[in-house]
């Protein structure tokens, strides 16, 4: 029972921390550039903005379109209860594996793409375009970064991939673990759409990519679809964090440990906030069609990741 | 006589009463009983296969109807499997088609698509009961020539003939090379049972070599890179419904093949073998989806997807080989099963997809994916029906391509079970061009339905568009379902599927049954369960709109017109076309497609500023043809002037010729 209760204080925990990551990376990005930024909390106003504000559909638009807000939110939601947020092994850690969450997050992107296209925007279409194409390149590196966490923990479930780092603290340093948590690292800035390949901040229409898919939903629709990708960026930094570095993760669900497990995860997104914050600062955006060489350095080192694996084994 | 016999008789019976109705009739009956008969047949044999799915199945030996000997037929577990397949698209199709070929009337012959309806799935279902070699070979053939005249049913299109031409060339030529397998096996003897085959101990050479003639013969039927080149051209000018069966089924025949010859006859070879099949699946999945997405064409995009499939299947059998060749029976059991289960899944989703291309041609007149758009609109249904295929092929939770190519990922993953770390190498690199190539379908999937179904009509045709007839639309639901249904029940199938690969004998140490409802495989690095992952989908997705709904924020939506800078109206000329949309990817793979662009630009002669037209015309290379075949095509003219020279016209000459001939032979018998 406690573990139900453990999945679902996760998932809330999730879906309300992920705008304040958000805030904090604005905020601190802001700080870095010698302005003084909106608060931490402001994409929590934003966000109460849009979903009381009128929603305007197009006229050329389908049941599609209005369908894909609740398809993408709900895609991330499951997402939010399968991925080990404060606590491993997970009741439902036997529902979904890596795969499973990397295939559940492709059909969000893959139905908000359907969205892009559905009101007949060139803008809509090109986002949707080059959404898929970065999702599309991405996927071996996903797949090569899995293969190198399964291989260590001998399984694709989060619970034991988490209890075999748990277990042998060494792992951690082990070449094939850092080369696959740096290649993962660069598979979270493109499916997140972070600098240098998105930038989140930008209006320009013909540098956009998330912000051009999304052009023609407004109101509660936006304010769906922008939380649900905040919470990807917070499920992809619990990735990062909680499978390379799961120390403080509650591996018993009593109330202690969660407490532990809370603080643990609020550091861990704080860093890679900033870090990130940091990482975004000092790099500019990458033309489009220099992205799939980015890309393809993620992916040797995800080869290089699983090579080693079997060489020291 | 037993049921399962008896069903098995009435199978065979119902597709002999569809040729003659069809040659017999002609009208509104004509299309109807044929039709009626074939999706009659098919279900009996559906219920025949899921009855032997367990393995007993009837076996028959029959006088001389064949030329040298009778038939042999046995139904055994694998037969019980692909006869599940068999009877799931031939009837779904055999009823899509009644409405489907209503124009035909008066202009192709009815009687012709009719019968070879019925002889098509006969010649399936006669295949994978064979139980000698004479059999096989005999349905084989007949298989590829029933095709053949479906192929050219519209046979004064531009390029009908032609792609008929390529298909019979090369499925001949895999013909051939089945042929000389068979007698390889057998020794000589094509009426030997497989049984007898199975019994008898091949030479290594005689095994690598009966291997080698098993790839190329299967893999030409399959489509596997490169010898894929007739599939992309033979499927789309079919009727879509024979196209349905031909990516669905026909081609899953070398899948079938494959796992008959190498895994029960042969038992299974050396590593080597299974690093070959692997190595075609994977060149096949990434090189068929990176030409699916430069395609506009909505059938031929969608028979270019077949050669991914069938690569993603040869990927799950390649790795199942190999991992035989180390020992490691449950990973083997693993990879095999996961082939077979992605073969019925993509029978479905291809067969559904297939099917949703002819509606939209049907309604549309067009298979070029630029000239439709807004098709959702009038066609809601159609629309609905290819989306649930698109999600299925994309692999997308929780439909059953996703089922299986979660299984296909974990037997790779056990790659890191086999010893040698150079050979265990191949496996993650295999998983990153599955994955790839995964991503790249669901890229393609998003073009192929965005830019068809989605925004406004592009042409005039397009906007015409009208909702298909209900039989139609019947053959439609009933695949979305089973996309649906087979994406749920992933442990059951497995588990029947584990069973099936049992019966075949000593290849597989049993592997322990999956719980019903959580997919764990022996041998799998996971677990998952499906069931469970919709369930979360549709609850969660349920309650988003009803918290907004008490939070009070469901105010309705207004409509207006889609943004555009300010401009005042919206043609369909703006929206973004498929070319545009595979532009990015079709940078990125540069080297491989070799494209070439040709941008003619009128200017007004008074100012360049003023363009009075743009004709912008782009190919990419098709290098396989070139650089493959067409030395062979040359070499073989060549050959072909030679020879002709025998033919002088000359009767004496001639007589010469038999005299000689028959000396020949009669030296050769004495000779042995």
């Amino acid at each position: 029972m406690m573990g139900y209760v453990l999945e679902v204080t996760q998932a809330l925990l999730a879906v309300a921390l992920a705008p304040g990551v958000v805030g904090l990376i604005r905020w601190m990005k802001a700080r870095l550039q010698n302005r003084r930024g909106a608060p931490i909390w402001q994409p929590y106003l934003e966000l109460r903005k849009l979903f009381n504000k009128e929603v305007v559909v197009s006229t050329n638009a389908s049941w599609l379109f209005r369908a894909t807000p609740f398809v993408v939110f709900a895609s991330i939601l499951v997402v939010t209860f399968l991925v080990p947020v404060l606590g491993a092994p997970l009741p439902f850690d036997r529902v979904g594996d890596l795969l499973v969450v990397v295939y559940v997050l492709l059909l969000g992107t893959f139905f908000l793409s359907l969205a892009g296209l559905d009101p007949g925007s060139p803008f809509g279409g090109m986002g949707a375009s080059r959404v898929m194409t970065i999702a599309a390149l991405a996927e071996p590196t996903v797949a090569l970064a899995i293969f190198a966490l399964a291989l260590s923990a001998g399984s694709t479930n989060f619970g034991q991939i988490v209890a075999r780092t748990l277990a042998t603290p060494t792992a951690v340093m082990s070449p094939g673990h850092l080369l696959s948590f740096s290649a993962l690292f660069i598979v979270t800035l493109a499916e997140t759409g972070r600098l240098p390949i998105d930038n989140p901040a930008t209006h320009l229409e013909l540098t956009m990519i998330h912000e051009a898919t999304v052009l023609e939903y407004s109101g509660r629709y936006l304010a769906l679809i922008e939380w649900a990708s905040m919470i990807k960026l917070l499920v992809f930094f619990t990735l990062l964090g909680n499978l390379f570095v799961p120390w403080g993760i509650a591996t018993t669900p009593t109330p202690g440990a969660l407490v532990v497990a809370c603080l643990a995860l609020i550091v861990k997104l704080g860093v890679l906030a900033v870090a990130i914050a940091v990482f975004e600062t000092r790099i500019a955006k990458l033309r489009l069609f220099r992205v799939p060489e980015l890309l393809s350095v993620s992916f040797v080192l995800g080869l290089l990741a699983v090579t080693s694996s079997f060489l020291l084994r | 006589m037993s049921l399962t016999l008896t069903l098995l008789v009435l199978v065979f019976a119902g597709y002999g009463a569809g040729v003659v109705f069809a040659l017999l009739l002609s009208g509104a009956p004509g299309r109807l009983l044929p039709a009626g008969s074939a999706a009659g047949s098919a279900l009996v044999g559906l219920v025949l296969g899921v009855l032997c799915l367990g393995g007993r199945g009837p076996a028959v030996q029959t006088g001389d109807l064949l030329p040298i000997a009778g038939l042999a037929l046995r139904v055994d577990g694998l037969s019980a499997f692909f006869l599940v397949v068999i009877g799931i698209v031939g009837a779904t199709t055999a009823i899509y088609g009644i409405g489907y070929s209503k124009p035909y009337t008066g202009r192709y012959s009815l009687r012709l698509l009719g019968s070879m309806l019925n002889v098509l799935l006969l010649s399936l279902t006669l295949q994978v009961v064979a139980d000698n070699g004479l059999t096989f070979l005999v349905a084989w053939e007949l298989m590829s020539l029933s095709a053949y005249l479906m192929v050219l049913t519209e046979h004064d299109r531009p390029g009908t003939i032609r792609a008929g031409q390529w298909y019979i060339a090369l499925t001949h030529a895999g013909f051939a090379a089945l042929t000389a397998m068979f007698l390889l096996l057998a020794g000589g003897d094509l009426t030997a049972s497989f049984a007898g085959i199975r019994g008898t101990a091949l030479a290594p050479g005689v095994r690598n070599a009966a291997f080698v003639l098993a790839v190329l013969g299967f893999g030409a039927k399959a489509g596997v890179i490169p010898l894929h080149v007739w599939l992309p051209m033979a499927h789309p000018v079919a009727p879509s419904h024979v196209s349905a069966i031909m990516s669905g089924v026909v081609i899953k025949m070398g899948v079938y093949g494959l796992v008959r010859v190498l895994v029960d006859l042969l038992g299974g070879g050396p590593a080597w073998w299974g690093g070959v099949v692997l190595g075609l699946g994977a060149a096949s999945a990434l090189l068929g989806v990176l030409y699916a997405l430069m395609e506009h064409d909505l059938k031929r995009l969608l028979a270019f997807h077949s050669v991914e499939n069938i690569g993603i299947i040869f990927i799950g059998l390649g790795a199942g080989l190999m991992f035989h060749a180390y020992g490691l029976g449950a990973l083997a059991a693993l990879g095999i099963v996961a082939g077979l289960y992605h073969t019925i899944n993509h029978a479905c989703f291809k067969g559904l997809l297939f099917l949703g291309a002819g509606s939209v041609l049907h309604a549309t007149g067009t298979r070029n994916m630029e000239e439709m758009g807004g098709l959702i609109k009038p066609m809601p249904r159609t629309a609905l029906f290819f989306l649930i295929g698109a999600c299925a092929i994309s692999a997308l939770p929780p439909l059953n391509g996703f089922a299986s190519e979660w299984l296909v990922f974990q037997a790779l993953l056990g790659g890191w079970s086999i010893p040698q770390p150079e050979v265990a190498v191949i496996m993650p690199v295999a998983v990153a061009m599955l994955a790839l190539s995964s991503g790249l379908a669901a890229a393609c999937f998003v073009k192929a339905f965005g830019v068809s179904f989605l925004a406004i009509p592009r042409t005039a045709e397009a906007a015409a568009a009208h909702e298909v007839s209900s039989s139609m639309q019947i053959g439609m639901s009933v695949l979305a379902a089973m996309c649906v249904a087979l994406g749920l029940v992933p442990a059951v199938i497995v588990r029947l599927l584990t069973g099936v690969l049992e019966g075949l004998g000593s290849f597989l140490s049993p592997a322990p049954a999956p719980l019903v409802g959580r997919l764990s495989v022996s041998g799998a690095f996971g677990e998952i369960s499906l069931p469970l992952v919709a369930l979360g989908l549709v609850v969660l997705g349920g309650l988003v709109p009803i918290a907004l709904r008490l939070a009070g924020l469901n105010r309705r939506p207004r409509f207006s017109s889609t943004w555009g800078c300010g401009r005042i109206l919206q043609t369909p000329r703006m929206e973004y076309t498929a070319t545009a949309f595979a532009e990015p990817l079709r940078r990125v793979f540069a080297a491989l497609y070799r494209p070439t662009d040709d941008v003619t630009i009128d200017a007004h002669p008074g100012s360049k500023y003023f363009v009075q037209s743009i004709a912008y015309r782009s190919e990419i290379d098709p290098w396989f043809e070139r650089v493959i075949y067409r030395p062979f095509i040359a070499a073989l003219r060549v050959a072909a002037d030679r020879v002709r020279r025998l033919q002088a016209g000359s009767l004496h000459l001639y007589l010469v010729y038999v005299t000689l001939a028959l000396l020949a032979l009669l030296i050769a018998a004495r000779w042995r």
